[in-house]
């Protein structure tokens, strides 16, 4: 189960609205590299994890991309608030506008709904942590453009603490996939899938 | 910054510290120098949110303490600006 708690991981407080930020911002909620998309990944991959530390490990970090989720969401209210429907059509917001208004909707940049095609859950852990490794780099990646392209330190504040919590992520994995082979047999980690073979593991 | 504001942002350090110490031991489960500072910043927080929501209301449903009003649902909520 989870618990509530009323406050964010880091602080927001953006003094200026800009619709146009918030047009690239919105990718980190509803795009392919977004934290919805990963909290749904790893929350969604624990199951298949037989190793007790990675299931510890997936369950927080998943947890984790829930906050990241609110904070960007948070990101998102603070600069479109207030904003005058002038402002709206010059910034190009108004594609989003027409359908949402200024409500939180996931979505891409691209105007792409958010759909679960984003991320795998693969039933093969080897599979499943190389691509959370994949995932926690592709986000990386979009928060150093999303700071490419935004000027405002109330904004690049709050985006360059959740790039920093990528790289955290990124290394936690890499040594999740080391506990994994470490309990795999090291002459072949592929011979079978702990997940689903029977007696799969290292040979004692 | 007021009160308020102070204490909220010091227990956000603290989360801080703990759900890096979390990831971190998740991945090092017998590392004693992660558990002692788990054990501490724990602590740390523990008073802070007691005063916490004493002095401003509750962050959880449960540390809801008065008697006469409901307060867990009073603005603001942590996505508005302040």
């Amino acid at each position: 189960m989870w618990q509530y708690e009323k406050k964010l991981q880091y602080p927001v407080n953006i003094k200026t609205p800009n619709a146009k930020l918030a047009k690239v911002i919105v990718s980190q909620l509803g795009g392919p590299d977004g934290e919805l998309a990963a909290s749904l990944r790893y929350l969604n991959q624990r199951y298949a994890m037989p190793y007790a530390q990675v299931k510890g490990l997936l369950t927080d970090i998943g947890t984790e991309e829930l906050a990241h989720v609110e904070m960007i969401s948070a990101i998102l209210y603070q600069l479109t608030k207030d904003l005058s429907i002038e402002e709206i059509k010059a910034s190009g917001f108004d594609t989003y506008f027409v359908d949402h208004t200024t409500g939180i909707y996931p979505v891409a940049a691209s105007g792409a709904p958010f759909t679960a095609a984003y991320f795998q859950s693969k039933g093969d852990i080897l599979t499943d942590l190389t691509e959370n490794m994949a995932a926690e780099q592709k986000a990386r990646t979009t928060y150093d453009n999303i700071l490419r392209l935004a000027d405002d330190p109330d904004v690049r504040d709050p985006i360059r603490f959740l790039r920093e919590r990528e790289i955290v992520h990124f290394q936690r994995f890499g040594e999740a996939l080391r506990i994994a082979q470490d309990n795999l047999d090291s002459k072949n980690f592929y011979a079978c899938n702990p997940a689903f073979d029977k007696n799969c593991g290292r040979r004692r | 910054m007021n009160e308020r504001k102070m204490l909220l942002n010091k227990i956000k350090k603290y989360d801080f510290a703990l759900k890096e110490l979390v990831l971190f031991l998740d991945t090092h489960t017998e590392c004693r120098s992660a558990l002692a500072m788990f054990k501490k910043y724990k602590e740390l927080r523990s008073s802070a949110v007691e005063e916490y929501s004493r002095k401003f209301g509750p962050l959880t449903p449960e540390q809801n303490n008065d008697m006469r009003h409901w307060s867990w649902t009073d603005d603001p909520w942590p996505w508005e600006r302040r």
